[in-house]
């Protein structure tokens, strides 16, 4: 392969990319076909990777498939760059393909992803790959595979709002908070993979290619750019993402996804970006939460007493 | 009851099912009009459930046709619709009672969303309305407005088929399809089920095929009868008829079996 003989020496022990040559070209076939019908499950024949099932088998072997040298690759697990499930991809795709690696959203032309979209909108050209855990949304509602085929087949729906029904009958709200079920193009209904709610907005009419992987379950979909995706809802329970009460503490950010983190065992708590590099880069700007190092140490105590109450 | 209508709602020709070399059903033919309640009786292996899955298109049969009326007055053999086609009639014009109820019910969902599932899927969106047609439906079939959130596993037998009919009802069907509908109640919730049959068979003018090897139910819920023996029909006639006055001798066999109390 040309790609491999410029890269030289670095890559001598592994084919580009880890998968052999007819394998990603299978995973194409895969991926040009869910990009065609978009929410559509393709199956394919999902490799064994150096890796467990769960840990982003199916998202591994899309980037695999679709990555050149001269991509440069972002990955995030829960929005954060520097989690070990992040920092492990990233470290086998330098290794087994020699590419460039950011933890900046815009300078990435792929973002591979656990359960979170950056906040930062993408642009056109970039490629959103997906770790999937459960592909088919009517699963815990309908076990058998034969059955959930044919009612994609024959859009017969109705079972997906069963389950938003129990939602409210129990909770009085739809407490379904993530993996969110989206109906893609008018067409299928599709799992989002288990990103927050608060994120099924970003996927509609994105410029930005979205491609979903679960390898366990050996299935690729789609949302090609430019392409309706509707949260599912209720005429009189329409659908709402979360919101939180307090910005980013350590950014002050509002209007994005905050993750709680425990500060220490008497109730202290602060809530800050799931994005990591947004968050960072507010910061770089001059953003300041209330947590931010450097008016803690300003305000010394002020956070320390929030924390003690 | 009112006068039937000429045109029958399901008209059975020639219909015969096959395993390999043994006989399912065979050459069976019988038309069934709006309103009517026709039940299908027989000892265990004649054929009635196969009969019964064949016409209600759970079953291809290996001979014969079934066709059917639809809500446009149009008769449509129902092997020639697309299985889309079908499976919308299974849900709109037509109810499938089982005999066990955890097959007709989703178990896990609650009893609410088991009588909502028809009416979303077909398009109801509105959570308040399918929550008050569930509930209206819950008490017609005597199950209690508060039970509404619970799941059927914490229902008695009794409430599960009653249940099960409140689901297959909501959209209101021309056609229901019950699989002995009584079988492994006890007696007296079995009255009270009949009773309730008949009631609602009667307010919402509903065909019912019902099989059964239970003469004494087939005599309370059906104006008709077919006795099937071997795969075969070896009588038919008014329910009254066929059982004061049997002709065939397998008919007469039966009727003379039945326990008195």
């Amino acid at each position: 392969m040309s790609a491999a003989t410029a890269l030289g020496e670095d890559l001598a022990t592994y084919n580009f990319a880890y998968l052999d040559e007819q394998t990603k070209r299978m995973i194409r076939r895969a991926i040009l076909k869910a990009i065609a019908i978009p929410g559509y499950q393709v199956p394919f024949a999902s490799r064994e990777m150096p890796m467990p099932y769960g840990w982003g088998t199916g998202g591994v072997q899309v980037t695999a498939s679709i990555i050149g040298p001269q991509d440069v690759l972002k990955v995030i697990d829960q929005g954060a760059d520097d989690t070990t499930n992040a920092v492990s991809i990233r470290a086998f795709f330098q290794k087994v393909a020699n590419v460039a690696v950011t933890t900046k959203t815009r300078e990435a032309t792929i973002i591979q992803t656990r359960h979170r979209i950056p906040e930062e909108k993408l642009q056109a050209g970039q490629v959103l790959v997906y770790q999937v855990p459960i592909p088919e949304p009517l699963r815990f509602l309908e076990p058998r595979e034969t059955e959930t085929r044919k009612m994609h087949a024959l859009e017969e729906y109705g079972l997906m709002h069963v389950k938003l029904y129990e939602d409210i009958a129990r909770h009085g709200h739809i407490a379904t908070t993530y993996a969110y079920p989206v109906l893609v193009a008018g067409r299928y209904v599709m799992d989002p993979s288990p990103t927050p709610k608060f994120d099924n907005p970003k996927m509609d009419m994105s410029d930005a290619l979205q491609l979903f992987g679960a390898g366990r379950e050996k299935r690729i979909y789609a949302i090609p750019p430019h392409t309706r995706v509707v949260s599912l809802d209720f005429e009189d329970h329409p659908f709402e993402i979360q919101s939180f009460d307090e910005p980013c503490a350590l950014c002050g950010a509002e209007g994005v996804y905050l993750d709680e983190v425990i500060l220490d065992d008497r109730g202290g708590r602060m809530f800050v970006c799931s994005d990591t590099d947004h968050c960072e880069d507010r910061r770089a700007a001059g953003h300041r939460g209330h947590l931010s190092p450097d008016e803690a140490y300003a305000g010394h105590g002020k956070g320390e007493g929030e924390a003690a109450r | 009851m009112t006068m039937l209508d000429e045109t029958p709602l399901l008209s059975v020709e020639r219909l015969s099912r096959y395993y390999g070399e043994r006989v399912g059903c065979r050459d069976v033919s019988f038309q069934v009009y709006p309103g009517e309640v026709l039940a299908i009786v027989g000892e265990s292996g004649s054929g009635k459930t196969t009969l019964l899955n064949c016409i209600s298109t759970r079953l291809e049969p290996s001979a014969g046709s079934v066709s059917y009326r639809m809500r446009d007055g149009a008769m449509r053999d129902l092997y020639r619709m697309s299985e889309a086609e079908r499976r919308l009639l299974m849900r709109t014009d037509w109810g499938f009672v089982h005999q066990n109820p955890a097959d007709g019910l989703r178990m896990t969902v609650s009893a609410g969303a088991n009588v909502g599932e028809r009416l979303m899927a077909v398009g109801e969106r509105h959570y308040g309305r399918i929550r008050d047609t569930a509930t209206r439906w819950l008490s017609r079939v005597e199950i209690a407005a508060d039970r509404i959130d619970d799941q059927p596993r914490a229902f008695s037998g009794g409430m599960r088929q009653r249940l099960q009919i409140a689901r297959n009802l909501v959209t209101g069907p021309r056609l229901v399809f019950m699989d002995e509908p009584t079988g492994g109640l006890d007696v007296s919730v079995q009255a009270r089920l009949l009773d309730l049959l008949r009631g609602l068979v009667n307010d919402l003018g509903l065909a019912a095929i019902v099989v059964t090897h239970d003469l004494a139910v087939a005599r309370l819920l059906s104006h008709r009868m077919i006795v099937m023996k071997d795969g075969r029909v070896v009588e038919e006639g008014l329910t009254d008829r066929v059982l004061d006055d049997p002709q065939a001798p397998y008919t007469q066999l039966l009727v003379s079996s039945i326990l008195q109390v």
